[in-house]
């Protein structure tokens, strides 16, 4: 059984917990205890329908005081075809910076579009938030069809409007489903309401949506994570490299370039849990040993000699800037991109980007909470990567303030 | 391109980078040892992620007292077996050194108490960061913690002051005094575990399984074990049926449930039926308010 992880955006309004609570329901996820508890906060909220699926993803107190969702919330559920873990991010434009969380990890986005309202500016946020983090599938859920007659003319004319706007996006895979979070329809079950819709219904289609196409490239890419060393007179000269095989596959004996330092060497033995393999796939917790005694580190990249990423002090990136407090131009920083960390400062923020038109407008220099930017960093340390739209492991990275030790940013390298 | 996608390799390798980023970030690191089947997946992740090296950190578990016995049985031998450092602070000595109150009332429960012992150990050994086996799936404010979790000096979580964790990048710089809680199992729900449990074939405490067991049973239908540490009365209604536990925590405030479930295979089959959650059929401490988790976690608690 396979394993898809999915974001939810959209707001309270657009009845974006209420779809993802129809989904745990009607997939009978919840339990006894659980319905219980909810019935009998329905009552105290004064929800107007019997248990306000809502209240299931709402889990902090202040939430469910105000009715909307301050955080990202993980929920788990399973079918029999497939195991799911969703990311319930808020929808608001003061929460762009928990959206930006919840879409990074994810294999798909379901944007939440209110039947009644069609395209607004938050689905064209939700949408460019998922393009520039690389989300390999996005799903437009109208939602509310019920308020809408189920009309089909309607529907149409909204899945129009997005596919115009998204053009320009360079978005992977896109699909829409109409719906009614509320009803039920289409969420778990096809609805007989809609007879002129022939699609799958949202789970049906969570169920059986292509993951394969997530994998972007071949080339084989390892960061050193730690160094395990015995030191016991048995494992005396034992020194191996602890780490994730993060795309690609390793081979025993393939050449490899350690980098930054560029030297070469290859490898020697690859163990995965104390086994002796011949390779190592992608995702896989291994240990490599090399042929020779290289000096190697925490954060040092290894990786095949013939595909060689970019290693230098400089780079361009898009980021949103996810701290309370404002840019500080000329602050110094703290680069992380995996397990490498470097000194870093960001010597020029190129332009903003207007996150309901996608265009690049003219920077003043600052940043604050949830702006989107494109910046120029420069490093200490020289930093090996590839461009996120290529390698969305080895692109990414987060900005750390060196004295609140806060992550104050999230990017995406060009 | 072939990508493993069978949900528990991935879970694995999940679990173990993050452990690894444990060992590469911090100073002193501790895992949270409980006799639990939580804690003994992440010393068996462990194992994995760290051999033939030692583990970058010591096995740490606050004894309540209130612990069931084979648990704690369990504990030493398992550290024997894999030859790490355990180290165990008892609350009992914190009642007697801070002069607490002792739990009080027909179940007194030391799940307060605890916190202080925890602190305590974090201060002694000036640990930096503290692996524990919390799941997101078990309670709806554990639901919304990172998996890298900055404490404050006083242990305190602030759910709304929490750091962005984004794809696998995880921020463990603090200043001295604070800690970092980590959960590397996070992702995992009770169903996960077990099935990771039989895939590994991971031995357990004989408590997980159907035995024989006299029970009080409360007013609102929970099997409470009798032991020195519940008061007793003549009101009592004792029974004695066939139980397991389905969490083990102190044996004042966790529940047994009816069971046939002989063995691993067993569970599984049970809690696919089973439609009651993992906290809310065991766990009287969680029925106090609808944010009794979230006030435990701002407070230290894990």
């Amino acid at each position: 059984m396979d394993l898809l992880r999915f974001f939810t955006a959209g707001n309270v309004d657009d009845g974006k917990s209420t779809l993802i609570g129809r989904l745990l329901y009607d997939s009978n996820s919840i339990s006894t205890d659980i319905i219980e508890t909810l019935t009998r906060q329905s009552k105290t909220v004064g929800a107007n329908t019997e248990i306000d699926l809502a209240l299931l993803t709402d889990g902090l107190r202040a939430e469910r005081e105000q009715g909307i969702t301050i955080d990202v919330a993980y929920k788990y559920f399973s079918t029999s075809k497939r195991k799911f873990i969703i990311a319930d991010t808020p929808g608001h434009i003061q929460y762009t910076r928990n959206m930006f969380t919840g879409a990074s990890n994810a294999d798909l986005a379901i944007i939440l579009v209110d039947a009644r309202n069609g395209i607004t500016d938050q689905t064209k946020r939700h949408t460019i938030i998922s393009a520039i983090l690389g989300v390999p599938h996005v799903l437009v859920c109208i939602n509310k069809m019920d308020l809408i007659d189920y009309s089909e003319e309607k529907y149409k004319q909204i899945e129009r409007d997005y596919l115009v706007f998204a053009e320009k996006l360079n978005l992977q895979n896109i699909g829409f489903i109409p719906a009614s979070a509320l009803a039920g329809d289409n969420v778990v079950t096809k609805s007989e309401k809609m007879p002129w819709y022939n699609g799958l219904s949202l789970l049906e289609f969570l169920e059986t949506v292509q993951l394969s196409e997530t994998q972007q490239t071949d080339e084989a890419r390892f960061q050193v994570q730690y160094v395990i060393r015995p030191q016991t007179e048995a494992l005396h000269d034992y020194r191996g490299f602890a780490g994730k095989v993060v795309s690609g596959a390793y081979k025993k004996g393939q050449r490899v370039t350690v980098l930054p330092s560029g030297i070469e060497s290859s490898i020697d033995k690859i163990e995965v849990n104390q086994n002796e393999v011949d390779v190592a796939e992608t995702n896989t917790p291994v240990v490599l040993h090399l042929k020779d005694d290289v000096d190697i580190s925490r954060g040092n990249t290894i990786v095949p000699s013939e595909f060689l990423p970019t290693t230098q002090k400089e780079l361009t990136a898009t980021i949103c800037w996810m701290d309370n407090a404002s840019y500080i131009p000329g602050q110094k920083i703290i680069l992380q991109q995996n397990s490498f960390r470097s000194k870093a400062v960001i010597k020029d923020v190129m332009s903003k980007i207007d996150i309901h038109s996608f265009q690049a407008l003219e920077s003043d220099g600052t940043m604050k909470l949830n702006d989107i930017c494109k910046v120029f960093i420069k490093t200490a340390e020289p930093i090996s990567f590839d461009s996120y739209s290529h390698n969305r492991n080895t692109g990414a990275f987060i900005l750390i303030n060196e004295n609140t030790n806060n992550t104050v940013a999230a990017g995406t390298i060009d | 391109m072939k990508t493993q996608h069978d949900y528990l390799v991935q879970l694995e390798a999940e679990a173990i980078y993050i452990l690894r980023e444990v060992a590469g970030q911090f100073e002193r690191p501790a895992l949270l040892f409980s006799g639990g089947k939580d804690s003994i997946c992440l010393v068996h992740l462990a194992l994995k992620a760290f051999r033939p090296g030692k583990f970058p950190f010591p096995l740490v578990h606050v004894d309540t007292g209130h612990n069931f016995p084979e648990a704690i049985i369990y504990r030493d031998n398992l550290a024997k077996q894999i030859d790490e450092r355990l180290i165990v602070r008892y609350v009992a000595d914190t009642i007697q050194q801070k002069k607490l109150q002792d739990g009080k009332g027909k179940f007194p429960s030391r799940n307060g108490l605890q916190t202080y012992t925890l602190l305590d150990v974090i201060e002694e050994f000036e640990f930096d960061a503290c692996i524990g086996g919390a799941r997101r799936d078990e309670e709806k404010a554990r639901a919304k913690e990172r998996i890298f979790s900055v404490r404050d000096e006083f242990g305190q979580w602030d759910p709304k002051m929490q750091r962005p964790e984004l794809w696998n990048i995880y921020n463990g710089k603090i200043h001295k005094g604070e800690n970092v809680r980590i959960f590397p199992i996070s992702n995992w729900t009770e169903l996960d575990v077990w099935n990771y449990i039989k895939r590994e074939n991971i031995q357990l405490p004989s408590i997980y399984f159907t035995h024989e067991r006299e029970c009080i049973l409360t007013e609102s239908g929970q099997l409470m074990n009798t032991n020195e540490f519940v008061k007793r009365e003549e009101t009592d209604v004792v029974v004695t049926k066939k139980v397991r536990y389905r969490t083990v925590g102190d044996m004042t405030c966790t529940a047994a449930i009816e069971s046939e479930a002989y063995n691993v295979d067993d569970i599984i089959t049970e809690l696919k039926e089973a439609r009651i959650s993992e906290r809310g059929a065991t766990r009287m401490d969680d029925r106090v308010s609808e944010a009794a988790m979230e006030d435990r976690k701002k407070g230290g608690y894990f």
